[in-house]
């Protein structure tokens, strides 16, 4: 009988567990820890134009999850127009129609977009070069003879574009570059010069971030290839590199706003920043469709706060397999401790630790009494379910009245589980003895608290929730517990006098 | 510190630990279908017969609650009886009425008991509270056993019973349970009986434990147990063996008691037979399994018994500790 299949099938579940683990903190940028901050803006973008009575089309550029930012959310304001997103060329647009609009018109786009250092997005394709570039006299000669100065005294297409900016420069300007500029607008050009000397670019717009600004407007920027990478260009300076705060918002060379059916088109951009727990900014993620990220958080609210408990469920039952297999202590019903630990969830410790002492031992005198009515067991049980709810009832009032809030939390407490506790340990006390019972009850008790530590710790709670991958490598852990044939701690105590000799 | 011992020294020792118990043993040797036929005692009863393997005389069933109202005429006319869960586990449910005085029903340790109080014993059994998982069982009345007066100053009321672990048909190990007052005349060693190891070989006490601790006399009747020798041992290491074709069962704990006139009668069986039997040996059970492990299939019965005794004899502890 080999064990290798069941070696095989531990090992594929933990790496599974651990590449989906690595994939969400990595791809998805789930922090490891729920304390951590991130920055997240809020961009709103306002379409202004004035329609012309017939029927209008807006098209408009997106951004979209890019180096340094991951898109959260995003939302329109726009009454009585369709919309839709289209995937176009590379880049995501939005299209606005009406069949008739007059007068003024504004629409609002509003994008959370979280500032993510580590964000990968998938790889630029060189866009296509322009082989269609036709100079009129005398720009031709003058073109030529830029893409020249600056050919010989460059090595790559960065350092190419780089010395073409310079030789744009204000105080560098030469006759060629002043005579090129009355014509042509500076970026346009660049990217023309540039695509001339065989060197792909295109031009993309960006927003600089600055935190409450408004009405600000899209920047023009320079975007070279060099066949693996690419980098951006400040067409003003000639600088190289993406400025941190530079929201990437058109990236694939084409209009940012069109307009058909309309005049006085604008686009202006207002924006703010704040902090927020990461946690939360992963709960504001788009909800992509794929298999690889398969989360919990495309659920409804309600159901996702449902999830967290289910899902540290596995946490509870470790501890208990933990410490049945591992340490050997001895607990009533194998996972009662795992549905007490989560009643402690709801109660808080000391409260739920008070009331489950309170409800089992009063439990027990009236379960004691019952034993005498020779009862059928259902009936018996049953009888202890009504006796433990008119318990849980009585002690709720009480608190009440006294003002002890926290005591209404009692109500929390599994009753059947509860009642079934009392009938087996008070089938234990007459047939093992009070020792056999205090020996079983504070070992579920213990266990019960070990397991609500663990599965109310922030970070505990944070991992399960956000890390479906973790669920795979703790059931990889469990089997391979289940797999252990060693000695169990407390044996080292039991077995102890048979090694004296 | 004192309290611990270390892994290494329990592995030089031999000893299995429950994990080791269950995963390599129960889970390789005991196939789960065949589990009802030990955890039923009363297919394990049928079954018995059916080989030829004596076991105590049953007086009746009851299966139904509304069968508990008659359960005074089954029990007329029977001086001592013992009401047992057919799938009881662990000693659960067990009750033994020694014998009946009038309308009042005595127990080993002296207490009456009255007919009502069996009703109600019975119905707990049949609405399934000692059995496994709460199932809906079925109470048996079997005849007490008249265990040998031999052994009378070993044991302080109930049977004193022996549970022998047979280990793919070969008995491997073997210990003596004397019940004690603090057991309440039950003989599980969890509940404070005295757990007495015997040697394979000649069925004589080796050592003796109470509460996992060492003990060289019985508590309560202060008889010293070095003395304590099985009468008729190779006819009841047989019976055991022969319990490995019955069951089909390969890690099994079989539960003997010695009838006065019947000899070796064969009590009940277990599929998870618990480890204390190592304590009472002052032995781990693991060489003994290894070795049985390298033994072909299909030996005779009466074969293993020899292998067994030949193999696994040892020195009483007792005596050597009585000389020093």
């Amino acid at each position: 009988m080999s064990r290798l299949p069941f070696y095989l099938l531990v090992g594929v579940l933990f790496l599974a567990g651990t590449a989906m683990t690595l994939h969400r903190h990595y791809q998805l940028e789930v922090p490891w820890t729920p304390g951590e901050q991130r920055q997240v803006w809020e961009v709103e973008a306002q379409v202004n134009f004035t329609a012309l009575g017939d029927p209008v089309l807006v098209d408009m550029a997106l951004p979209s999850t890019q180096e340094g930012f991951r898109l959260l959310t995003e939302h329109t304001a726009s009454p009585g127009y369709g919309l839709s997103f289209v995937e176009e060329n590379g880049g995501r647009r939005a299209q606005w129609s009406i069949r008739e609009a007059t007068g003024s018109q504004q629409l609002y786009y509003t994008a959370q977009v979280l500032v993510a250092p580590d964000s990968r997005p998938p790889r630029l394709d060189t866009p296509p070069l322009r082989r269609d570039i036709v100079w009129e006299r005398p720009y031709d000669t003058a073109a030529t003879q830029m893409i020249e100065r600056a050919w010989g005294r460059s090595a790559d297409p960065f350092t190419f574009a780089r010395e073409l900016l310079h030789d744009f420069n204000e105080e560098r300007q030469g006759e060629n570059a002043r005579l090129l500029l009355t014509q042509f607008e500076r970026t346009p050009l660049l990217v023309r010069l540039l695509n001339q000397a065989g060197v792909p670019a295109r031009e993309v717009s960006g927003l600089m971030l600055e935190d409450g600004r408004r009405r600000q407007s899209l920047t023009s920027w320079v975007q070279v290839f060099d066949g693996q990478h690419w980098a951006l260009f400040d067409p003003a300076t000639g600088a190289q590199g993406r400025p941190d705060n530079l929201l990437i918002w058109e990236g694939s060379g084409q209009a940012v706003l069109e307009v058909q059916g309309g005049s006085n088109s604008r686009v202006t951009f207002s924006m703010l920043a704040r902090n927020q727990p990461a946690a939360a900014a992963v709960r504001n993620q788009l909800a992509e469709d794929t298999l690889l990220n398969f989360s919990i958080h495309s659920l409804p609210l309600e159901e996702q706060a449902l999830f967290q408990t289910i899902l540290l469920i596995p946490i509870g039952a470790l501890v208990v397999v933990v410490l049945r297999i591992l340490v050997g202590i001895k607990t009533s019903g194998t996972f009662m401790p795992v549905l007490i630990a989560l009643a402690f969830i709801q109660t808080s410790l000391a409260t739920g630790l008070i009331g489950f002492l309170l409800v089992v031992a009063v439990g027990l005198v009236i379960r004691s009494y019952l034993s005498h009515l020779n009862l059928l067991l259902v009936a018996r049980v049953t009888a202890v379910i009504i006796t433990v709810i008119g318990i849980i009832s009585v002690f709720s009032v009480l608190a009440y009245r006294f003002g002890l809030n926290a005591g209404l939390t009692i109500t929390f407490f599994p009753m059947i589980i509860l009642s079934w506790t009392i009938e087996r340990m008070s089938i234990l006390w007459e047939e093992e003895g009070p020792k056999e019972v205090l020996i079983q009850g504070g070992g579920s008790l213990f266990t019960a608290v070990l397991a609500y530590l663990a599965m109310n710790n922030p970070w505990v709670r944070h991992i399960t929730f956000n890390f479906l991958g973790i669920q795979l490598i703790l059931m990889a852990l469990i089997l391979m517990i289940g797999n252990y044939t060693g000695y169990r701690l407390l044996e080292l105590r039991r077995f102890k006098p048979v090694t004296e000799d | 510190m004192r309290e611990w011992t270390t892994p290494g020294k329990l592995r030089a020792k031999g000893i299995i630990g429950m994990n080791r118990r269950n995963i390599r043993y129960i889970g390789r040797y005991n196939n789960r279908r065949l589990y009802p036929l030990v955890d039923d005692k009363l297919q394990t009863k049928l079954l018995a017969e059916r080989f030829g393997i004596t076991t105590p005389a049953l007086i009746g069933t009851v299966t139904t609650q509304f069968g508990v109202k008659h359960i005074g005429e089954l029990l007329a006319g029977h001086q001592g009886f013992v009401i047992k869960p057919a799938k009881g586990s662990g000693g659960k449910g067990i009750l033994v009425v020694e014998r009946v005085e009038g309308n009042d029903y005595i127990k080993p340790s002296g207490v009456r008991m009255s007919l009502s109080d069996i009703e109600r014993h019975v119905s707990n059994i049949l609405s399934g509270l000692y059995s496994l998982g709460g199932a809906p069982d079925v109470a048996l009345i079997e005849a007490l056993i008249n265990f040998d007066e031999g052994l009378s100053e070993y044991t302080y009321e109930g049977v004193p019973d022996i549970r022998v672990i047979v280990f793919k048909g070969y008995p491997v190990m073997a210990m003596m349970r004397l019940s004690t007052a603090a057991s309440d005349g039950k003989a599980n060693l969890h509940q404070g009986a005295v757990g007495v190891g015997l040697d394979i070989a000649s069925g004589t006490a080796i050592r003796g434990v109470q509460f996992d601790r060492t003990r060289h006399d019985h508590p309560d009747t202060g008889h010293e147990l070095a003395s304590l020798t099985i009468p008729d041992w190779p006819t009841l290491l047989l019976l055991a063996a022969g319990c490995y074709e019955m069951t089909g069962l390969g890690y099994l704990g079989t539960d003997m008691v010695l009838d006065r006139d019947q000899g070796p009668m064969l009590l009940e069986l277990n599929a998870r037979p618990g480890l204390a039997i190592q304590m009472a040996n002052g032995e781990g059970l693991r060489r003994r399994l290894d070795l049985v492990e390298k033994q072909p299939e299909g030996v005779a019965a009466q074969a293993r018994v020899d292998f067994a005794r030949h193999h696994f004899a040892r020195r009483s502890e007792l005596e050597a500790t009585a000389e020093a």
